[in-house]
């Protein structure tokens, strides 16, 4: 398993509305967060949902994201963060 | 069915459990696909029974007694921690082939709470079925954007220099959320401790009962 990112990294979510299923919620494309850990290979849910096998596995990411980067009213506590799993072809590197 | 003369009284009695309101659309095309795929010979009528049985035989218990055991025994936490599905059956917990389970530990400084906001991925194997609320569009949407008000609303109140994490499980992974043991506690046998974990504690929009509640 040769993963493109590692646990630290800043990564950027990618925005996108491919036809058929996908499982990035829009109110996370576009925005930075950190990859908190590598949860392993999986069947890709894109193609799987129409009867495919859902290979090659697809790498997935738990991504953790600033709360008050995330949402512009977001108020209640500097602390707090969103926790994702995205698949790695939804990540894009950051400097 | 009623050879028996009765008052409107027992009328409104009646309408009150009388299937009135029809099935929706979705209800319908559900048992159109059941009533395909049995006379296809695909599933027998027993099959079927027998899934929803054992989906209703799966209750949040199993989760508590997975929670009562990291309470007591720090090696065990450390072992759920890790890899919750292999820690769940050294308590006679089986999360079954298809799940994948993560254990979230609640502490003094970090506050978990689970959502799917696709659409409802939840612990079933270990905790049953997920409360209505949880399916709910309101929570789905709001937990992600307004977690402390949502968990306000929930009677749960949060110091702001406790980090609050929303998980929303969005693929495959599952999240099991293990609650703070409460206070005064200590003399408490696992047994008695699996009874003040709750379903709630476990999602993480309540915190687990005390002796006292």
């Amino acid at each position: 398993m040769s993963a493109k990112f590692k646990p630290g990294d800043n990564v950027r979510i990618r925005v996108g509305s491919p036809p058929g299923h996908f499982r990035t919620p829009s109110y996370v494309q576009g925005k930075v967060g950190r990859v908190e850990a590598i949860h392993g290979e999986f069947r890709n849910p894109e193609t799987l949902a129409y009867g495919k096998d859902g290979l090659p596995k697809q790498i997935l990411y738990l991504v953790s994201l600033d709360q008050t980067q995330l949402w512009k009213s977001y108020t209640a506590s500097l602390r707090d963060r969103l926790f994702i799993d995205i698949y790695e072809h939804w990540l894009e590197p950051i400097e | 069915m009623h050879d028996h003369e009765h008052d409107h009284r027992q009328d409104n009695a009646h309408a009150s459990i009388a299937d009135t309101h029809g099935d929706s659309h979705y209800e319908k095309r559900a048992t159109a696909i059941i009533a395909l795929l049995i006379e296809k010979g695909l599933v027998t009528a027993d099959e079927v029974r027998r899934a929803i049985e054992q989906m209703d035989e799966r209750t949040p218990a199993l989760g508590a007694k997975v929670v009562a055991r990291a309470w007591v025994d720090p090696a065990f936490k450390a072992r759920l921690l890790t890899d919750a599905k292999s820690a769940c059956t050294e308590v006679g917990v089986d999360a079954g082939t298809l799940a994948h389970i993560v254990a979230l530990e609640n502490t003094d400084t970090v506050h978990n709470v689970v959502v799917c906001t696709l659409c409802s991925c939840y612990p079933r194997s270990i905790l049953g079925l997920p409360p209505d609320w949880y399916k709910s569009l309101s929570y789905r949407s709001r937990v992600v954007k307004a977690p402390r008000d949502v968990l306000h609303e929930f009677g749960l109140d949060l110091p702001l220099d406790v980090e609050v994490r929303v998980y929303d499980s969005t693929a495959d992974m599952r999240y099991l959320v293990i609650p703070a043991r409460p206070p005064g506690t200590k003399n408490l046998s696992e047994t008695e401790l699996a009874t003040l974990v709750t379903r709630d504690s476990m999602i993480g929009v309540a915190k687990a009962r005390t002796p006292e509640q």
